[in-house]
């Protein structure tokens, strides 16, 4: 489905006679593979150069050098472009800058409409991913009387209507409160189980990389470690290093393991700690 | 402040004048305005007032509402008003200073007193039954042929209809920073009208700047739904006139026909 290969990406700074003052490389040879129906998490600390990645999926940026290959298509081919970009549809952070229409179902029709999809089928197309996220009730709502979880299902309704096989959450849950990131999560894991449609979650949130089935995790420009969330949680040291934090539970087991009580190195959920401890206790 | 104006802002009913095609109303508002300028006579104010009032009864918006978008021109009103009533010539009434009050001068104000009530009340009748949306796309679709001359037309509905999406955002956004400022004691209450403008640039510079990163993040987020500008798209509420579009054309021509019968064929009767 994705195939990156030592994808290079360049930020110019430039003076005012348009030399080059400065050359920096947002992305360093990044090189992954991403299968269809999968769930991944990309996760990195500010400025790891996640987001840069993010646009590349979606050929809003294109690589500096090497190659990236999305369903079969390169992006550098501008020919392909519009392809592309209904293959992979984006999420972005800020909820009220990508809603564009005054309604909900017509922002939803926003995408068919650009890729010129005849108007019964543009109707069929609104009901069947409003339904998806579970946002029909509001469909002649203003977006300004949503919620911030609401308006992002909004948004990946838009994103479902132009039949993506990808979906790009780029940090889409960074500026919701607690119960709109779990609406939001809720919805992109019931997309991706029921519908098969893979998601690329972009996300400094370790909670929500849990149920991911695989972890990169990008520092610097470059992917650092490849994993299970499972493998990856049990290395907090290294995890540390480059400026990402474990779950809360993880990294209270990863203590209580330091301190000398002989618990199990892969503790993603409380459910689960609750259990080694108390498997703990009945073995004393 | 901002959220009196009633001018422009549309008003949910269900009513057979806003179900009316877009493109309708704007016509028919069109022709209503010019139909104002084809009289100098006070009685063609009776069937002008006539048909606004069967528009206003049929759109269920209540008159006080409408009264309501008075407000805002209130300012030009009384300025219009007194312009007639002081520079007119005529017979003079009352002469004080150099200003001297004509009957002239008092008819002609009442005369334009209620064309631009009228006009006002015309034009928000418009935006009172029609959505932001429907009236671009009614606007698009009007001066479609426009495209020809090299314009725009479908970038430029795009922008109005961006620009009134964002107006509640970008007011929400000038209210925080506003109370931020004011949290740290800044003051936009007191001092004459110089010392409050002055107080307002504090809060229109990070305005802007945060419109014009709006800006960015949306133009980017249409990019990535594909959008290329208005060429190969199509609609998922194509515009259609529909019988009752007829029926209203009809009863424009009529009250065309109306008027200027009246304006036309009935005697002079004093002033009137």
């Amino acid at each position: 489905m994705i195939e990156a290969k030592d994808v290079v990406y360049e930020y110019f700074r430039r003076d005012e006679e348009g030399n080059v003052t400065e050359i920096n490389r947002a992305l360093d040879g990044v090189t992954l593979d991403i299968k269809k129906g999968e769930f991944i998490a990309i996760l990195g600390a500010n400025g790891s150069g996640k987001s840069t990645f993010a646009k590349h999926l979606n050929a809003l940026l294109t690589p500096s050098e090497g190659t990236l290959i999305i369903d079969g298509k390169n992006t550098n081919d501008l020919e392909a472009l519009w392809k592309i970009r209904q293959t992979t549809g984006m999420v972005f952070q800020n909820p009220d800058n990508q809603i564009i229409a005054n309604v909900v179902e017509e922002d939803v029709g926003f995408g068919p409409e650009n890729i010129g999809v005849p108007t019964e089928e543009i109707w069929e197309r609104v009901n069947a991913s409003l339904d998806a996220v579970g946002m029909s009730k509001f469909r002649k709502h203003s977006p300004n009387a949503l919620s911030g979880g609401q308006k992002q299902r909004v948004a990946i309704a838009g994103v479902m209507a132009m039949k993506t096989k990808c979906i790009v959450l780029d940090e889409s849950t960074a500026m919701l409160d607690p119960s709109g990131r779990k609406e939001v999560m809720e919805t992109v894991m019931r997309l991706n189980k029921e519908e098969g449609i893979t998601v690329i979650l972009i996300t400094h949130h370790m909670d929500e990389v849990v149920n991911a089935d695989r972890v990169y995790v990008m520092y610097q420009g470059q992917v650092q470690m490849e994993g299970t969330p499972r493998a990856l949680f049990s290395q907090v040291e290294q995890l540390k290093e480059y400026r990402l934090d474990v779950p809360q539970v993880t990294k209270l087991a990863y203590e209580l393991r330091k301190e000398g009580m002989d618990l199990p190195e892969s503790i993603l959920t409380v459910d689960e700690l609750v259990q080694a401890l108390l498997d703990y206790k009945a073995c004393r | 402040m901002i959220r009196d104006i009633t001018i422009g802002q549309y008003y949910a009913k269900e009513s057979p004048i806003h179900r009316l095609d877009p493109r309708t109303k704007f016509i028919a508002t069109f022709v209503y305005m010019i139909s104002m300028f084809c009289f100098q006579r006070f009685l063609g104010f009776i069937p002008c007032t006539l048909f606004l009032v069967l528009v206003i009864v049929i759109s269920k918006i209540p008159f006080s509402h409408i009264i309501k978008g008075l407000k805002p021109i209130a300012m030009i009103l009384i300025f219009t008003m007194c312009i007639q009533v002081f520079f007119s010539t005529g017979t003079p009434i009352v002469k004080w200073g150099i200003f001297t009050i004509t009957a002239e001068g008092i008819k002609r104000a009442i005369f334009m007193g209620m064309r631009l009530c009228l006009l006002v009340f015309g034009a928000s009748m418009m935006t009172f039954t029609t959505t932001p949306n429907q009236l671009t796309d009614g606007i698009e679709t009007l001066f479609r042929p426009l495209n020809k001359l090299h314009i725009p037309v479908h970038e430029i509905a795009m922008m109005m209809s961006i620009a009134l999406r964002f107006i509640p955002i970008l007011i929400e956004e000038m209210n925080k920073i506003m109370k931020a400022q004011m949290a740290r004691g800044a003051d936009f209450e007191t001092g004459n009208f110089i010392k409050r403008a002055k107080s307002l640039v504090p809060i229109l510079v990070p305005l802007f700047v945060s419109a014009f990163r709006r800006a960015n993040e949306l133009a980017m987020a249409m990019e990535a739904r594909c959008y290329h500008g208005g060429d190969g798209r199509t609609k998922m509420k194509p515009l259609k006139y529909k019988k009752r579009d007829g029926i209203a054309f009809a009863v424009l021509f009529f009250y065309l026909v109306i008027l200027i019968g009246t304006v036309k064929w009935v005697p002079m009767i004093g002033m009137i």
